[in-house]
């Protein structure tokens, strides 16, 4: 046996812009990102909620900046990062419970969570829109 | 005798099920909101002050702001313990976040009990 060994190089899979990640990966992933996003929106939220709360006229600010066609459309993206982070959220509860592991059933639990989640964002923001 | 394994496979159980039950909580809250939101008259400050000022809705809003505290520290920890490898820079965002999200719940203590 020689002691030198042609290698093939090892395939690596961290470019991002090559993996075809699962359905499930997409779910996940988006779990993290929507989570994310909500942290780093924290303080606009509670600035939100604050002047919503503080007096008539506070509440008149918080109508004029909700208003905002700009601010609409964050906030429309921030209602699908909750519904998001909410829908993925109970199917891991599930899954840590051991339901819906086999691959069909979590393929298509995952492609639940995705629609649901676009549906409610599209229906509530409707609404509130 | 304290016996404390500083590392192990259950050493994160206690913040996995705090990041759990925080999360049960805070769907059962999200459902409560959103019956309570929709069974509102009106958008307006009467209205939407008023749903506030209920005592035990602003308890369970109260809870619900922690726990989401408290998960998201979990939740942005692990971001930062998946991504930022150098030890300094990790502690710092760690200190960061904690602070942060600290400061959010006296925030959030005083939006509710001004009201």
């Amino acid at each position: 046996m020689s002691e030198v060994t042609v290698r093939k190089p090892r395939p690596k899979h961290l470019a991002l812009n090559q993996i075809r990640l699962p359905l499930p990966g997409i779910v996940s992933i988006l779990h993290r990102v929507s989570g994310a996003g909500l942290f780093l929106l924290l303080p606009f939220l509670l600035y939100l909620l604050d002047r919503s709360l503080g007096s008539a006229q506070t509440f008149e600010t918080f109508s004029a900046v909700v208003g905002n066609p700009l601010v609409k459309l964050l906030l429309l993206g921030l209602l699908w990062a909750y519904l998001h982070h909410f829908c993925a959220g109970i199917r891991f509860l599930l899954l840590d419970m051991h339901k819906g592991t086999e691959l069909a059933a979590a393929r298509k639990s995952s492609q639940i969570v995705l629609a649901v989640s676009i549906a409610l964002t599209l229906i509530i923001g409707v609404k509130l829109w | 005798m304290v016996k404390r394994q500083p590392v192990g496979a259950h050493y994160g159980l206690k913040d996995w099920i705090a990041q759990r039950a925080t999360a049960v909580f805070m769907a059962i809250y999200t459902v409560i909101f959103a019956v309570c939101a929709l069974a509102l008259p009106e958008l307006s400050y009467e209205a939407w002050s008023g749903l506030f000022s209920n005592g035990l809705f602003k308890f369970l809003s109260f809870l619900f702001f922690l726990s989401l505290f408290y998960h998201a520290w979990i939740g942005v920890r692990d971001i930062w313990m998946d991504y930022v490898k150098p030890t300094g820079v990790r502690l710092a965002l760690h200190l960061v976040t904690l602070f942060l999200l600290v400061g959010y719940a006296g925030w959030a203590a005083q939006i509710l009990w001004r009201l």
